[in-house]
């Protein structure tokens, strides 16, 4: 009763409440939620009876598997490796066969128009220009994504991502972000862009910023490409044929799940930092598995996702194999502009155990990271001597032999493939969706940062140990 | 206290079941307010337009982003304003949508909530049930898409479903309209006090049964007692900014004296005009 000495206002209670909530802690809404969902359920058991219905049951028993504490995580994993080994072992071969068609069809053409008398800049920047360029990004991207995103789609068509969001729920909330960020982060993989522009199921802001800063660190469609080649090239090379392939697939889903990892921890980082706060709660509804319908994911896959795709990289890639064309043909005291550009680039590229071609090539890439590695490849091939490339064999002789790339070179590229800023499409999207340009610095500068920093490091702690 | 019964569903051949009028946007008399919550997908707006004979008549809620639809239906006389709020599957986030329903439900005051939940997925929408059940004391579930459930070989007690939840539960198919009219009467019961309700409430986690219950004392000494005092207090330990600016500025004091005075005016003035 002496409480009721002095008045009580209603500032008193929320004094009070502030307090009793810092001793709470970010549990006490959990707590509660779980509190219900268990009365829910009990009074759900004595309301429900259920006539023996097989179709029910069998949902339940799968996703008490597909969503287990045990099997949840591994069975994710493996999901993902079947479906990158089955890209890279399929997409092999129809790429080389895709190569070696569309590059014969170069050497006619430069051959007709010789014969015709054409100037040679114009066959050089028509055909060793644009035309090499498209005909790269075709053969290195059509294959991988043809078979990649229908499985995809399947997937997605099947309910599995709900699950996916459910599993790796509470390592984002240990991060202090939004369980849906799984969802985001799944889109992400699509492309970042969409992945971004999905985080507006994200109800709080705060959570909503770190899920669009963070959607960069998954790997897109347009970066797989890339981490595919490296590995079959690289990775898969160090191990026997038998093995090869699934070494490669090993290697993409490593990367993967570093990409996961550091989308983890910059997230924590925001969290305690520059974006403060609790994780929020939701609801996420598990929705009934459905048999796929094969003409729409054939439609969803090839149509929406690949065509779409690939028609971007190739009104990017036209553009930028003429300006590579350009550089590599624009001679200033006797080295190419291209060479200029690179040798002033280059110290900081060996820096991070790369080279000065492969950063212009980020540079000349920002509007698509579809086309970086065709962009190196055209820059060593413009300013060194012409040779065919029928396959990857071919490409290893290049960058290795010509080159000077080492393991070093590819395990740099991938994890700078991995972390550095978002293409221009994404950037653009994170200011649309943001408003801010605060932000979409932040969101275009803190990956690339980032990447230089990883970079640096493994290149100087290789080196130091002296293992290349 | 007075068990719950359920209604049957024989009275839609009784010529009491003409008593329904449809009232579309005629909304410039009315006696009651009653506020239709749901997860999305329940068939909430199919309940909606069957009783108001609407096709979706939404109207802005002033100040909102979020539309909300409203209309009106008589019932042995008696003038309802339903009010369509935005389908949740929880009261809790900080999302729009949520904040609108709640925040309707807390200071709108409805006379009667009807929580419309999916009879083949009870258990996810009897989540919702039991936060609009911390909210108000009077409310009555629709058990809706009873024909689906039939067909997936669950059968729902609802007699078991009315007793645990402490309010009445109604089966219907609103697309059909079976079992409509026992849902107006379960409402108008609910309303009149001729059934008394007592929402199920579980118990708070020990440690936040603890804050709360200090909470409520203060609160005590503000004399705020209200039947949503609990739910009240877990929004001020969320920092709910809505909550937390109504407990400053005297609207939850004002909500206290509504619910005690016999005449609902204020309250409904509150529901009807948007005071915010």
């Amino acid at each position: 009763m002496s409480d009721r000495v002095h008045t009580l206002t209603p500032q008193d209670v929320l004094v009070r409440a502030d307090a009793l909530q810092r001793k709470l802690g970010g549990r006490f809404r959990d707590k509660i939620v779980e509190s219900l969902y268990d009365e829910a359920e009990r009074i759900a058991r004595r309301a429900v009876h259920t006539r023996t219905d097989r179709h029910w049951d069998l949902d339940q028993r799968i996703d008490r598997l597909v969503t287990s504490p045990i099997f949840g995580m591994p069975l994710m994993l493996f999901i993902l490796a079947v479906i990158f080994w089955v890209t890279i072992a399929g997409a092999n071969y129809p790429s080389e066969l895709l190569a070696t068609g569309l590059f014969w069809f170069e050497a006619r053409a430069v051959e007709l128009f010789n014969a015709w008398g054409i100037p040679w800049w114009i066959t050089g920047f028509l055909w060793h220009g644009v035309y090499r360029g498209l005909a790269w990004v075709v053969s290195v991207m059509l294959p991988p994504m043809a078979i990649f995103f229908p499985m995809f789609t399947i997937l997605e068509d099947l309910g599995y991502l709900p699950r996916v969001a459910f599993n790796l729920d509470w390592l984002f909330k240990k991060a202090g972000a939004h369980g849906k960020q799984a969802l985001t982060m799944a889109m992400g993989f699509g492309c970042n862009a969409a992945g971004v522009i999905a985080t507006r199921t994200i109800d709080s802001p705060r959570e909503r910023l770190i899920a669009i800063l963070t959607n960069n660190f998954v790997p897109c469609n347009g970066r797989f490409p890339t981490l595919i080649m490296l590995a079959t090239i690289f990775v898969a090379a160090a191990f026997p044929p038998a093995l090869a392939s699934l070494a490669a697939a090993g290697a993409v889903v490593a990367v993967v799940l570093l990409g996961a990892l550091f989308t983890l921890l910059v997230s924590w980082g925001l969290s305690r930092t520059i974006l403060k706060g609790e994780a929020s709660a939701f609801t996420l509804e598990l929705p009934p598995y459905r048999r796929p319908s094969v003409m729409r994911i054939l439609y969803t896959s090839l149509i929406d996702r690949t065509l779409f795709v690939l028609w971007r990289a190739i009104i990017v890639a036209i553009p930028a194999g003429a300006v590579i064309w350009i550089l590599a043909n624009i001679s200033v005291g006797g080295a190419s502009l291209a060479q200029h550009t690179a040798d002033f680039l280059n110290p900081l590229g060996v820096a991070i155990g790369l080279d000065g071609v492969i950063l212009l090539a980020y540079v000349i890439a920002i509007p698509a990271n579809e086309i970086v590695v065709p962009t190196i490849l055209m820059m060593y091939l413009g300013t060194g001597m012409m040779i065919e490339l029928e396959g990857f064999e071919q490409i290893r002789a290049l960058l290795v032999d010509q080159h000077g790339w080492t393991l070093l070179t590819a395990v740099n590229l991938m994890l700078f493939s991995l972390l550095h800023n978002p293409c221009g499409t994404t950037i653009w999207t994170i200011w649309k969706e943001t408003r801010s340009r605060k932000w979409t610095l932040v969101g275009a500068l803190m990956p690339l940062g980032i990447g230089f920093l990883v970079t640096f490091l493994t290149a100087t702690a290789v080196r130091a140990f002296g293992w290349i | 206290m007075k068990p719950v019964q359920p209604t049957m569903s024989t009275c839609e051949t009784c010529p009491a079941h003409a008593q329904l009028a449809q009232m579309g946007i005629d909304l410039r008399k009315y006696d009651r307010v009653v506020a239709l919550a749901g997860n999305p997908n329940t068939g909430k707006s199919t309940v909606f337009n069957a009783l108001t004979g609407l096709k979706q008549h939404t109207g802005n809620w002033p100040g909102k982003t979020v539309t909300r639809a409203e209309g009106g239906f008589a019932w042995g006389g008696i003038r309802y304003k339903l009010v369509d709020l935005p389908g949740t599957y929880s009261l809790l986030s900080a999302s729009q949508d949520e904040e609108i329903a709640r925040n309707f439900l807390l200071f709108g005051q409805p006379d009667c909530t009807i929580v419309v939940v999916d009879a083949t997925a009870l258990e996810r929408n009897l989540n919702l049930v039991l936060q609009v059940l911390e909210i108000t004391d009077k409310a009555v579930v629709c058990v809706n898409l009873m024909d689906e459930a039939r067909r997936k070989g669950l059968e729902v007690d609802v007699r078991s479903l009315s007793r645990d939840l402490g309010v009445p539960a109604v089966p219907t198919v609103a697309r059909t309209g079976e079992g409509l009219g026992d849902l107006i009467r379960a409402v108008t019961e609910v309303i009149n006090g001729e059934v008394r309700t007592s929402p199920r409430r579980p118990p708070a986690p020990p440690e936040v049964r603890d804050a709360v219950e200090e909470l409520l004392q203060l609160a005590d000494g503000l004399e705020l007692s209200l039947p949503s005092a609990r739910w009240v207090a877990y929004r001020l330990l969320e920092g709910d900014h809505r909550v937390r600016q109504a407990l400053l500025s005297g609207e939850l004091a004002q909500l206290v004296t509504a619910q005690a005075a016999p005449s609902r005016r204020a309250s409904r003035k509150i529901a009807l005009e948007g005071a915010q």
